[in-house]
């Protein structure tokens, strides 16, 4: 079936996945507080059961979106490959969230329904900001998210540092938004069109670089600089990755993350790709600073939940030498990349989360000591979790690593590819410090000390979804072929047939 | 396309200058006699005892907010309803699934305990 979207009702069909979603997140809204008796815990099992069924139906509209295709390539909503590779980034990342949290929001007696229908609510907003070729629409995604992504930083209401960590986050993300919102309405004076696709005829066919579109550029890249991360815009980072609950904070370094590197791609690769050459310099620099500020300070944490945020936001860094060069190679590098990154990401905290009890305790690195090879199963799993976070050989990280410089140097970005190759290098220390501290340490009063045992508990959704993120990293990082033919595919649709590269490097 | 503008920037212009004139006037032309009456906080009003910053109940921040919500659902529907004949069956639909989401919240605040003020 051709999609026109000319006629509203094509429309519905092209936001399927979106719209099962956000039913579901409704139905398990009003179950949460249908079985809700006073005083009584509620069943995250039945409803964060729910709420992967409702995923598992998104995905499958999903996938039969691919049976379809759009007339043109400038509808309001996207239907390329593109769109539906992120959609299965942040459905993969909500679901690893949801079955690695089921024991944290029992234990930590949150109210589990609204916890789960606020994740279905931020991956719909993150499925409109990669779906959508509109910036008003990639704005009202962003927001659904973020709002939704506020609430589940301030989540557990017994917890200061969980307040402390939504109010800050909320403050600088409503910060962000205004830039991202400045920048829209520049990037429609420059071009007369919040279309992106419309946008790039726009620049090509005459309006070209103005003033107004150089203004545009800059403050589109500062208010997703916010969203993802990246030095100098970093800063609520450490503090709100630290304070939220830790599955919300697995939640937003994986998916809220993700969904922000799609709109960048988005917006930046398709809307601006006619002036690449005055946005390059912009991207090149906050890609170098992120890299080299955020590896850096990560050495000196010991807190491993600080450590992993810091880590998060050198990963970003990677991912924005990406963008800096915008080809087909370095954009399949980064799709394939978030994929590695969600599933390492979500078992790092998954981990944490076993560890820390599931509440917010021993994560000083001096807990861990011991912990291998007093926990052989969890220490080995944290071990490759680590080792891909650092870009080991063998793990997906590895992998996902190689094709990021391939595509920075099929971009001839040397200086950037070497600096990413650099910084790897220094992060080894830190993640392999964790590892250290597992298996070379004597235990000394933290989770690894014998008696501490009854306090780490795995349950059965717990070990099935690590076991299975591990399994995967490595697979990815032993056979990534058909991933990435896949990644380099989807990326397809984001640039002109014609040529099929775009910028060249400086 | 800039002189479409003009317009704003007057507007801009008189405001502030409305603005600023009626504080300097008030300056220029008021006599300045001080009484005791004139110097406490509120002329002719109560003699205020105690901090400001008293406590609320969380009960009517819960009702402020299920306003603005049905505040808002007010205002979407206005120019829907004024418009409706012209805007057809799309329209309605659009407009129906936008209520039923708001229903939906209306039963979870509901069931929440929110609409209860005990």
């Amino acid at each position: 079936m051709e999609l026109d979207f000319a006629r509203q009702s094509h429309l519905i069909w092209a936001l399927l996945p979106e719209i099962v979603l956000s039913i579901s997140a409704m139905a398990v809204l009003l179950a949460g507080v249908w079985k809700h008796e006073e005083g009584r815990p509620q069943d995250a099992h039945w409803l964060g059961g729910l709420a992967l069924a409702g995923l598992l139906l998104a995905a499958v509209a999903n996938g039969w979106l691919y049976g379809l295709s759009e007339v043109g390539r400038d509808g309001i909503i996207a239907l390329d490959g593109f769109r539906l590779f992120a959609n299965w980034l942040f459905l993969l990342g909500a679901a690893l969230t949801i079955v690695v949290s089921f024991t944290y929001v029992e234990r930590q007696r949150l109210q589990v329904g609204e916890f789960y229908a606020l994740i279905l609510l931020a991956t719909v907003g993150m499925m409109f900001m990669g779906g959508t070729r509109d910036l008003i629409l990639i704005f009202l995604g962003l927001e659904t998210m973020s709002i939704a992504a506020y609430v589940l930083t301030a989540y557990n209401r017994r917890d200061r540092r969980s307040a402390e960590a939504g109010l800050k986050y909320f403050l600088l993300g409503a910060f962000s938004t205004g830039f991202l919102l400045y920048g829209i309405a520049l990037a429609y004076g420059a071009t007369g069109t919040t279309n992106v696709a419309e946008m790039a005829v726009s620049i090509e066919g005459g309006a070209g670089l103005s003033g107004l579109l150089v203004a545009a550029m800059g403050l589109l890249a500062i208010g997703f600089g916010f969203k993802v991360a990246a030095v100098p815009f970093h800063m609520w980072t450490p503090d709100v990755y630290e304070g939220a609950p830790s599955p919300s904070t697995a939640y937003m370094a994986a998916a809220v993350k993700a969904a922000s590197f799609i709109a960048f791609v988005r917006v930046f690769l398709v809307a601006f790709e006619g002036v690449y050459t005055s946005w390059f310099p912009i991207l090149w620099w906050l890609a170098a600073l992120t890299m080299v500020v955020a590896n850096l300070v990560a050495l000196t944490q010991a807190n491993v939940k600080r450590m992993l945020a810091y880590s998060s936001v050198a990963h970003g860094g990677y991912l924005l030498v990406a963008i800096a060069a915008a080809n087909q190679m370095a954009t399949a590098g980064l799709l394939f990349y978030l994929l590695v990154y969600t599933f390492m990401t979500v078992g790092a905290f998954g981990i944490l989360m076993v560890v820390s009890a599931q509440s917010e305790e021993r994560l000083q690195l001096e807990d861990y000591s011991g912990l291998g090879w007093r926990q052989p199963y969890l220490g080995i799993l944290f071990t490759i979790f680590l080792l891909s976070l650092a870009g080991f050989p063998g793990t997906g990280g590895f992998m996902g690593k190689i094709y990021l410089l391939q595509g920075a140097a099929e971009a001839h970005l040397w200086t950037l590819a070497v600096i990413l190759v650099l910084t790897t290098v220094v992060s080894y220390f830190y993640y392999l410090r964790v590892s250290w501290y597992m298996w070379m340490r004597p235990a000394e009063g933290g989770a690894g000390e014998p008696g501490e045992d009854s306090a780490i508990f795995a349950p059965l959704p717990m070990r099935v979804a690590l076991v299975a993120t591990a399994g995967i990293i490595l697979f990815l990082g032993i056979f990534p072929g058909n991933i990435l033919d896949f990644a380099f595919v989807s990326a397809q649709d984001l640039f002109p047939p014609a040529s099929g590269l775009i910028g060249g490097g400086p | 396309m800039s002189e479409t503008y003009i317009p704003v920037l007057l507007l801009f212009g008189v405001s502030v200058l409305n603005a600023v004139g009626m504080m300097v006037a008030t300056h220029i032309l008021n006599p300045r006699r001080s009484t005791p009456q004139k110097d406490m906080p509120y002329e002719s009003g109560m003699i205020p005892l105690g901090d400001t910053r008293a406590r609320f109940s969380v009960k009517f921040y819960m009702v402020a907010i299920s306003f603005i919500i049905f505040d808002l659902e007010a205002i979407f529907l206005i120019p829907w309803a004024v418009e409706m004949r012209y805007l057809g069956w799309e329209g309605f639909i659009a407009v129906s699934i936008f209520v039923a989401v708001l229903v939906v919240g209306l039963i979870y605040e509901w069931k929440k305990g929110g609409l209860e003020w005990d």
